[in-house]
């Protein structure tokens, strides 16, 4: 009879499980579709352009140039401005938040910052277009406002809520014994921070900047609307006060132009695959430091 | 038996939702009711719709028609769409267009595609345009040759010294290359009109996606140099006068000097469609062809097809 | 002597930090005002709830809201039951293995790419390959798979922070797995999830380049009659006339960009309001 009570809800039981099983495992299944599907209408484009051709410093598809490196070029130097604002001020702000703004000041500041995050990225394009490049001409003196520069400064802009909202959320999980601890041996607050507190939070916080770094190489609107939009081969970094093209608007730009099926399509997906390639090695990089971080921890603590 | 903070929560958030809700149901109520002062066809049957997409050029033109088109046939749907002459005539191509605008015509290649994918493009003249090189208002140059807006774009002048203008560097303007006008621009104008020229644009032009990039530039950089349809020329730029040749006659485009021939840079503009239309696409494109709607490409400043 | 160096240090540092934070936090209020200040002149009742006139130039802008509206709801139709279900078996069933470390490694890149890569695959397998044509179906398609990593790793944490003791007193009152899973600890978590569906909701209705090519229309001034219509989206509409429509006045711009942002900030209200709240409320 016990037997019997339990078949029931036994069964349903089961399919639920199995169903939850599959949910899990369906983020494997669309990871696996979408670079399986980019391989299938980008790997043509290696067939279709000889590769030397795809490492020239071209890039006119209408005349089958197809010359990559501008457009890597572009999006690497864009990046790298967009980190080198995002991280200083997104760290900076989250250590203001957690360790030195009173309570009230911090509930209203940390809703605030999260709205530059909600905040589309056509709307900031539309502003920098309108706003921030006639304001950059004028101030640096150069030919014109659209340039590297603008969009690097707009992207950091993106990143930062990320990089203050899971920075502060790593800051905030550090226990409060090991600050009292550090202030209780005579160090300053200002030692406490940097010496203790940021140093147990480090793998929340280098996630915290990877996810900005990843939020900033994915943008694409932005960078559309102020970069200019040339694809000019960056040689230095003088060429922040130029234009740029990168990967992402080349991709939004052309792509409703291409024939299904043509050179110009599969280059299209190999550069996505590109995308894709460089933001699972940041992905995996991060992950190996925090993994490590992680288990530096926890050798410590334990 | 739940929580008791979890009451709370489940009523205030049931509460919000509900509101936002609510208010979703009222404005779309409200726009049903609105609906014979929209092209909505709640009130008449619907005969079907028409897809129209491509030059970004012709796209407000398009727009232009659409709506009056639907405000005298209201059973017919009309959507419009850019994306550039590429766009368009890929969409016919892959056939997930009824007509597709280009404001160049269709190349070689794409035609070999379209029958190799079994459709069958038809040409249709709709419109004139004049491509108009603009400048910033304060710009002092106000004439240029050909050869001297050839050589600005390919990058071989590139302050405005060496042109009668200031020391200043050039930044020179461009729309995106899937747009028809970028095409004709390259092929005309850079090129001079010479198949054999393999001139490029200089690389460090600015390809903007759109018109109104363009014209935001522009208007408040005395450096830049732009083209665009003469529909999107405003009071805020200014407009060169172009010479065919050194020492030949500066010609500023407007309707007349277009159907004159005058005015070196002018296009025709085009819609392709899958074979002979037929039906209500065979209609739409009577009409455009009709005097009503050729008022309406002069009323957007491009220049209506000879009657 | 050296306790007054490190105290300058100190006051130093801190005003070093405090004048980031508000230099970060400036531009977004400035941003803010910019637009509500331009943009509310054409806030009425015509622009909320009428269709595009004149070239898109007067009028208002209802199918670009409730185009937005369907595909917020086609997204949440989508990707919250299987983010939900995902999550449930990360945080409940999943053993520490190889499997399931693969798991987090996928989840991980799903947030990566960039969103113009998924407009990309969304193109080609939705729209072409599966033939749905551009239309709310592909697109919310597209957008749910963006959002999925987002509502996965937000549930997953609200489902961890539920005390262990809550699952074992279950149990050990007779209780299967899931019925703990479905009274208790779900309940429990219920706003953490929430917050996360509505944050990763709120992405999904303010990006563009996923839309860009599955179901945005530059202009169809009819609303959606179903899944497989294309339809007008506000962040796309914005780009659109901040864009390719000349002589189109600065006040529709910006009023476009209010609603957008009104939009997308009052989901941020709800989120960040349940969040606080669960926070104070908590039982344990």
């Amino acid at each position: 009879m016990k037997v019997q009570a339990r078949k029931q809800p036994f069964l349903k039981e089961f399919t639920i499980t199995t169903l939850i099983k599959i949910a899990g495992y369906s983020a494997i299944l669309f990871v696996v579709m979408i670079f399986l599907f980019l391989l299938l209408e980008g790997l043509p484009a290696l067939r279709q352009v000889a590769l030397d051709s795809l490492l020239s410093d071209r890039w006119y598809p209408v005349e089958d140039h197809f010359g990559i490196l501008p457009l890597l070029g572009g999006s690497l130097l864009i990046t790298l401005g967009a980190t080198l604002i995002a991280v200083p001020f997104g760290i900076g702000t989250a250590v203001f938040l957690s360790e030195i703004a009173p309570r009230w000041l911090r509930e209203i500041l940390k809703p605030l910052v999260e709205v530059l995050g909600g905040l589309p990225s056509v709307v900031l394009g539309f502003l920098g277009m309108l706003v921030l490049s006639p304001y950059l001409r004028v101030l640096l003196d150069l030919p014109t406002g659209l340039s590297a520069l603008a969009g690097a400064v707009l992207l950091g802009g993106i990143a930062i809520p990320t990089v203050v909202s899971v920075a502060e959320d790593a800051l905030d999980a550090v226990p409060k014994s090991y600050r009292d601890a550090s202030l209780a041996m005579g160090a300053t607050e200002w030692q406490t921070i940097w010496r203790v507190t940021l140093p147990a939070a480090s793998s929340g916080v280098l996630t915290a900047i990877m996810l900005g770094v990843g939020r900033a190489i994915g943008e694409t609107m932005t960078v559309m609307m102020v970069t200019g939009n040339a694809p000019v081969l960056p040689r230095g970094l003088r060429d922040f006060l130029s234009p740029a093209r990168t990967m992402t608007a080349t991709i939004a730009a052309e792509m409703g132009e291409v024939a299904n099926g043509s050179t110009h399509y599969h280059v299209l997906f190999l550069i996505g695959i590109l995308l894709f390639l460089i933001s699972l090695v940041v992905n995996v990089i991060a992950s190996a430091v925090v993994f490590r971080q992680k288990k530096r921890q926890d050798r410590i603590l334990s | 038996m739940l929580p008791e903070p979890f009451h709370h929560i489940i009523f205030v958030m049931k509460t919000r939702w509900l509101a936002i809700i609510l208010l979703f149901c009222m404005l779309i109520a409200q726009s049903s009711c609105a609906g014979h002062a929209s092209p909505s066809a709640e009130k008449s049957t619907h005969l079907g719709t028409i897809e129209n997409k491509g030059s970004d050029t012709i796209v407000n033109l398009a727009l232009a028609w659409a709506e009056e088109y639907q405000t005298i046939h209201p059973e017919v749907h009309l959507s419009v769409t850019g994306g550039g002459s590429g766009t368009g005539i890929a969409a016919l191509i892959n056939g997930t267009v009824d007509i597709a605008n280009a404001s160049r015509q269709i190349k070689e290649e794409e035609r070999e595609s379209a029958l190799a994918n079994g459709t069958e493009p038809v040409e249709f003249i709709i419109a004139r345009d004049a491509i108009a090189v603009i400048v910033h208002l304060d710009n002092p140059v106000d004439y240029l040759t050909l050869e001297q807006i050839s050589d600005i774009y390919s990058g071989k002048i590139s302050n405005w010294l060496e042109v009668g203008g200031e020391d200043r560097p050039i930044v020179r303007l461009s729309r995106e290359t899937n747009s028809g006008t970028h095409v004709y621009f390259l092929e005309e104008v850079i090129r001079l009109g010479e198949k054999e020229n393999t001139t490029l644009f200089s690389r460090d032009t600015l390809l903007l996606p759109s018109s109104e990039g363009i014209s935001a530039e522009i208007r408040q950089n005395p450096n830049a140099i732009g083209y665009d349809g003469l529909g999107y020329v405003t009071e805020e730029m200014k407009v060169i006068g172009v010479a065919t040749a050194p020492g030949g006659d500066y010609i500023f485009p407007s309707q007349a000097t277009v159907n004159s021939g005058e005015y070196p840079i002018a296009r025709d503009l085009y819609m392709y469609t899958n074979g002979q239309p037929e039906g209500m696409i065979a209609d739409y494109l009577a009409w455009i062809l009709s005097p009503d709607a050729q008022s309406i490409v002069t009323e957007l400043g491009f220049v209506p097809i000879k009657q | 002597m050296k306790a007054d160096i490190r105290q300058f240090k100190q006051r130093l540092g801190f005003s070093l930090l405090t004048a980031m934070a508000i230099l970060t936090v400036i531009p977004i209020v400035a941003v803010v005002i910019y637009i509500l200040v331009l943009g509310i002149p054409a806030i009425n009742l015509e622009f909320i709830t009428g269709f595009p006139r004149e070239g898109m130039r007067a009028g208002g802008i209802l199918p670009a809201i409730v185009g937005t509206f369907y595909l917020t709801l086609g997204t949440t139709v989508f990707a919250v039951p299987l983010g939900i279900s995902a999550a449930i078996y990360l945080s409940e069933y999943a053993p520490n293995n190889r499997a399931t470390q693969l798991i987090r490694i996928a989840i991980i890149n799903l947030a990566g790419i960039p969103s113009v890569v998924y407009g990309l695959f969304g193109l080609g397998l939705f729209v072409l390959f599966l033939n749905f044509g551009t239309s709310i179906l592909a697109g919310s398609l597209t957008l749910s798979i963006m959002t999925l990593p987002v509502i996965i790793s937000t549930a997953e944490e609200a489902l961890r922070a539920v005390p262990q003791a809550f699952r074992t007193v279950s149990i050990s009152v007779g209780a299967t797995k899931w019925q703990t899973i479905r009274k208790i600890v779900l309940p429990q978590a219920l706003p953490g999830i929430l917050t996360g569906v509505i944050l990763g909701l709120e992405r999904a209705a303010g990006e563009t380049a996923p839309i860009l090519f599955t179901v945005a229309a530059f202009f169809l001034p009819r609303l959606p009659n179903s899944p497989l219509d294309a339809t007008m989206a506000l962040p796309y509409h914005l780009y659109v006339i901040s864009t390719q429509v000349p002589g189109m006045p600065i006040k529709i711009q910006y009023g476009t960009a209010l609603v957008l942002l009104i939009f997308v900030l009052s989901m941020n209200l709800v989120a960040a309001t349940i969040r606080s709240r669960a926070r104070a409320r908590r039982q344990w």
